[in-house]
């Protein structure tokens, strides 16, 4: 079929997602930008009864954000920092774990079926239900853990009451949400290895270990940084855990970006100071997409059709 | 090769035991008996087994939870159809032409995958607001196909890639239309991806928790996500009520995920990997 003769009907059939996309997403997102660079409230921007009022105060926002890094009591500062353990932690669980169970999985043993299933349902339960069944898991006198502790003669642990636990806390539920995708996509990308390589390395004397480190793990690059990339941007962005079981506290101590963000714009109102936590965040996705990429460059092929 | 391993059996059982245990937990709280939950007694099976507590979630006397599963089986159908309709010419067109730009619209559609809902969340209800369709379905609609669109498009065109291009040949040899070729042909072919497709964007609108957090206001218009989380705050002691409340919304979805996830994995990730 001919490559450039029906490029318009191309045009034609991506035409309604291309107005839908550019109103709903694009145009609010350059909005959101725009936003940052003023001081809009609730309050200001504009209703039925009031005209809108707010000013461009320009990089004000980023200014004052960026400069209070170097105070001594900077919640910017702690809250990126929070949001950069809360992320690498989680990525680090999940795509060990996930690794480890898609090595089991991927044997030729009984059951394997099953198991697979079953280690598939934290992803399946709606989140908001898993943050439920959790705080429920974790309350102080009726959780099952602080019974367990008693039971075992071991002092309570104030799961959410306490700024240390509290992190552990919301860590360890996203950390039982996340490690189904990865396992699942990581068992993807081990079935896809040739099993003739095995075959080979064995011929070669090579123990199984060697084979993991010069079959297995090259072969699965390619997957394994998909998933990183996905893993690293829905954790990022993860709004449900942490605002369903901690509320960001105590004292702000689980807060992260996307939380702290909503926080300025539906708690204080502050709509200009929230977009600008806005560009933030997806200034650091879009950093570390590029910079992953730039990494990965070698894997890149794309399938062309016609 | 096929040794019983069974330290490998012994990791994949404490893994799965893992796995479901929260769920198992709700589901035992939710058939015991108020003054059960609140011991420090540790019980998995309820010594006293009962149905009440979902007798009195389904049947509280304002009718609510009811209505919060009706406001979110409304929305998340209607966010998957309207979200399944625009994508699936889209798909087709990434799926199968060359053209000017097609890496830009590809690249545009994975960076959606970064937006922070914080950022798009402002603007967003501005707009709803200024439409007037603040606490009204079709402003949460609208929100939620930011996401289902973008995600659908890079979903179906995944399973369009594996529809064999040797079948649309045929039938544009014998004078089907690229539009007759897409509707009569690939799409009918797709259809358990497009199943698929249609699930997960019901289960991102079910699930999601922010913006109907933000743009609902009245108890009745409330989400499940939103309802129930009121019910921790209005009734703290109530875990029993909410547990039995969990397990209704819960079941459904997890059956039909479990069903679904093979086809789910796949479109998944290679939407990602081609981006």
């Amino acid at each position: 079929m001919a490559t450039r003769s029906n490029w318009w009907i191309a045009y034609l059939f991506l035409a309604p997602v291309i107005v839908v996309m550019a109103l709903l997403v694009f145009y609010p997102l350059l909005q959101g930008v725009i936003y940052s660079f003023t001081n809009m409230t609730q309050y200001n921007m504009g209703s039925k009864f009031a005209p809108a009022s707010w000013e461009f105060i320009g990089l004000k926002h980023y200014i004052d954000l960026f400069s209070s890094m170097l105070q001594p009591e900077s919640v910017f500062r702690d809250v990126i920092i929070q949001t950069l353990i809360w992320t690498f932690v989680n990525v680090f669980f999940h795509f060990t774990i996930g690794l480890i169970l898609a090595l089991l999985l991927n044997r030729n043993i009984r059951g394997r079926g099953i198991y697979r299933m079953v280690l598939v349902v934290p992803w399946a339960v709606p989140s908001f239900i898993s943050a439920f069944s959790w705080t429920w898991m974790y309350n102080q006198s009726y959780g099952v853990f602080n019974i367990l502790l008693a039971k075992l003669g071991f002092a309570p642990i104030p799961w959410l009451g306490d700024s240390f636990w509290a992190m552990v806390s919301v860590i360890i539920v996203n950390i039982w949400i996340g490690v189904p995708f990865m396992m699942i996509t990581l068992l993807g990308g081990l079935q896809g290895i040739p099993q003739s390589l095995y075959e080979a390395a064995r011929v070669d004397g090579a123990t199984p270990w060697r084979q993991f480190w010069t079959i297995t793990l090259p072969l699965l690059k390619p997957v394994a940084a998909t998933a990183t990339v996905l893993g690293v941007i829905w954790t990022f962005n993860m709004f449900n855990i942490i605002y369903l079981v901690t509320r960001g506290g105590p004292a702000r101590s689980t807060q992260i970006l996307v939380t702290y963000a909503y926080q300025e714009g539906f708690m204080n109102w502050n709509f200009g100071l929230a977009a600008t936590y806005g560009v933030v965040i997806l200034s650091f996705l879009l950093a570390f997409t590029l910079l992953y990429q730039r990494l990965l460059k070698e894997n890149s092929n794309e399938g062309v059709y016609y | 090769m096929t040794r019983s391993h069974w330290w490998v059996h012994l990791l994949l059982l404490l893994a799965s035991f893992i796995a479901v245990f929260p769920v198992l937990w709700i589901m035992m709280t939710s058939f015991k008996q108020r003054a059960e939950v609140f011991s420090t007694e540790l019980h998995l099976i309820p010594q006293t087994f009962t149905w009440e507590n979902y007798v009195h979630v389904l049947t509280r006397a304002d009718g609510v939870f009811l209505r919060w599963m009706a406001n979110s089986f409304l929305v998340a159908l209607l966010t998957s159809l309207v979200a399944l309709a625009l994508s699936t010419t889209a798909a087709y067109a990434l799926s199968r032409f060359k053209f000017a730009g097609k890496r830009a619209i590809h690249y545009g559609f994975f960076l959606t995958q970064m937006f922070p809902g914080a950022l798009l969340i402002i603007p967003l209800y501005k707009i709803v607001n200024s439409l007037g369709l603040l606490n009204n379905y079709l402003g949460l609609i609208l929100a939620y196909c930011t996401v289902a669109v973008p995600f659908c498009v890079m979903m179906l065109k995944n399973f369009f890639d594996t529809v064999p291009y040797e079948l649309e040949e045929a039938a544009r040899v014998d004078g089907l239309s690229h539009f007759g070729t897409f509707y009569r042909i690939v799409l009918p072919l797709s259809i358990p991806g497009v199943a698929v497709t249609a699930f997960y964007a019901f289960i991102t609108a079910w699930n999601e928790f922010l913006i109907a957090l933000t743009f609902m206001s009245d108890q009745t218009m409330y989400t499940l996500p939103i309802g129930l989380q009121q019910f921790v705050n209005q009734f703290n002691a109530d875990w029993h009520y909410l547990s039995a409340g969990a397990i209704i919304v819960t079941l459904p979805v997890l059956v039909v995920f479990l069903i679904a996830q093979k086809y789910l994995v796949a479109g998944l990730t290679s939407g990602g990997t081609k981006g």
